[in-house]
């Protein structure tokens, strides 16, 4: 238990210091640390599909963030910055959670149990139980999001669709071509 | 631009197949272990980034070149959504996993569960189509606003985003 709030710690640290660093590529690798930081706390709360998710994903952005960051001439921030103002958001912000921590701690299950858990009924405990018997998958997670959940990987895959239809179409190269034979 | 040192070449050549084969492990269990059709491809993916960041841009559009990514990255979608509507064909609802029903296989095997397997492969290959075709966008945007052929079109406004 006291290894999620070290991490915790660690991550919000890491945060701060990447609103508040100047160099870019100081902020791209403490942006790094945060992914990782919740990618290990994925892993200890045993949840190991999210974990090589996100440390993947993690991995691959950081590399565009990287190459974006070194490729600018400007890698350093330039400018005063408001500290004092930060801190005090920060802390006003901690103190709303812990307190909002405090009020529904009566209603919260215990950390890492799932919701509704004490429902005999309840959509967790039937896939625990009936995923095995009927999608015959031992990877109970990919029973659920390709087998009775299989719409919301439909519309994921769409998502990242239209996003790569769009990335691709703004960003490919034709079109200036055509935008520039006119004046040519 | 073409790449980096002979170190760095030589090292990413060697390690480039581990990491496709871990992305095909990867997707090819993931109804068994950790693991799936997501992480699988953005993996397929990375490894292909590994080769454009040793290799420089060339390299990698001459063996994946854009329009067969773009044409793996629709493959995916549609076979995905085939299979769906397969399970409307023949088991009578959308995405119902209609092989498991005939052929429920052996739990723990390789070949079981059905129509999940199929999935994996389908939307590991469309994951790693798309964010291999982000990357390639991104790099040639690069390229291309810092050659003069460009200029005219990027000093205004297109200064300021890049």
């Amino acid at each position: 238990m006291i290894i999620f709030y070290a991490l915790l710690v660690f991550m919000i640290i890491a945060a701060i210091i990447a609103v508040e660093t100047k160099n870019l590529l100081s902020a791209v690798i403490c942006v790094g640390a945060i992914g990782f930081g919740g990618s290990l706390m994925f892993l200890f709360l045993r949840a190991p599909d999210i974990a090589i998710t996100q440390i993947v994903v993690e991995v691959l952005a950081l590399i565009i963030l990287i190459r974006a960051a070194i490729s600018r001439d400007l890698t350093f921030i330039s400018g005063d910055r408001e500290f004092f103002g930060m801190v005090v958001s920060v802390v006003v912000i901690f103190v709303i959670f812990v307190a909002g921590i405090r009020v529904f701690d009566a209603a919260m299950p215990e950390f890492g149990v799932p919701a509704f858990s004490y429902l005999p009924q309840a959509a967790s405990n039937v896939y625990v139980e009936q995923g095995l018997r009927d999608t015959g998958a031992t990877n109970l997670v990919s029973s659920v999001y390709l087998d009775y959940r299989a719409y919301d990987t439909l519309g994921e895959a769409t998502v990242l669709f239209t996003a790569i239809l769009g990335a691709m179409a703004i960003l490919r190269g034709k079109s200036r071509k055509l935008v520039e034979e006119p004046d040519a | 631009m073409s790449g980096m040192t002979v170190i760095v070449k030589t090292v990413s050549s060697w390690v480039k197949v581990l990491i496709f084969l871990f992305g095909i492990y990867i997707i090819l269990f993931g109804h068994l272990t950790p693991g799936g059709g997501f992480a699988g491809g953005v993996i397929l993916a990375s490894s292909y980034v590994l080769l454009m960041l040793a290799f420089g841009r060339k390299l990698v559009e001459e063996n994946l070149p854009l329009p067969l990514a773009s044409r793996l990255d629709c493959l995916g979608a549609f076979l995905f959504v085939l299979l769906a509507i397969l399970g409307l064909l023949v088991g009578g609802v959308f995405f119902v996993n209609f092989l498991y029903a005939k052929y429920p296989g052996q739990t723990g095997h390789l070949v079981s569960a059905g129509t999940i397997p199929l999935s994996n492969i389908f939307i590991g290959l469309k994951v790693g189509a798309s964010l291999f075709l982000v990357i390639l966008a991104l790099s040639m945007f690069r390229h291309d606003s810092k050659s003069p052929a460009a200029k005219p079109l990027t000093d205004g406004s297109g200064q300021a985003g890049e």
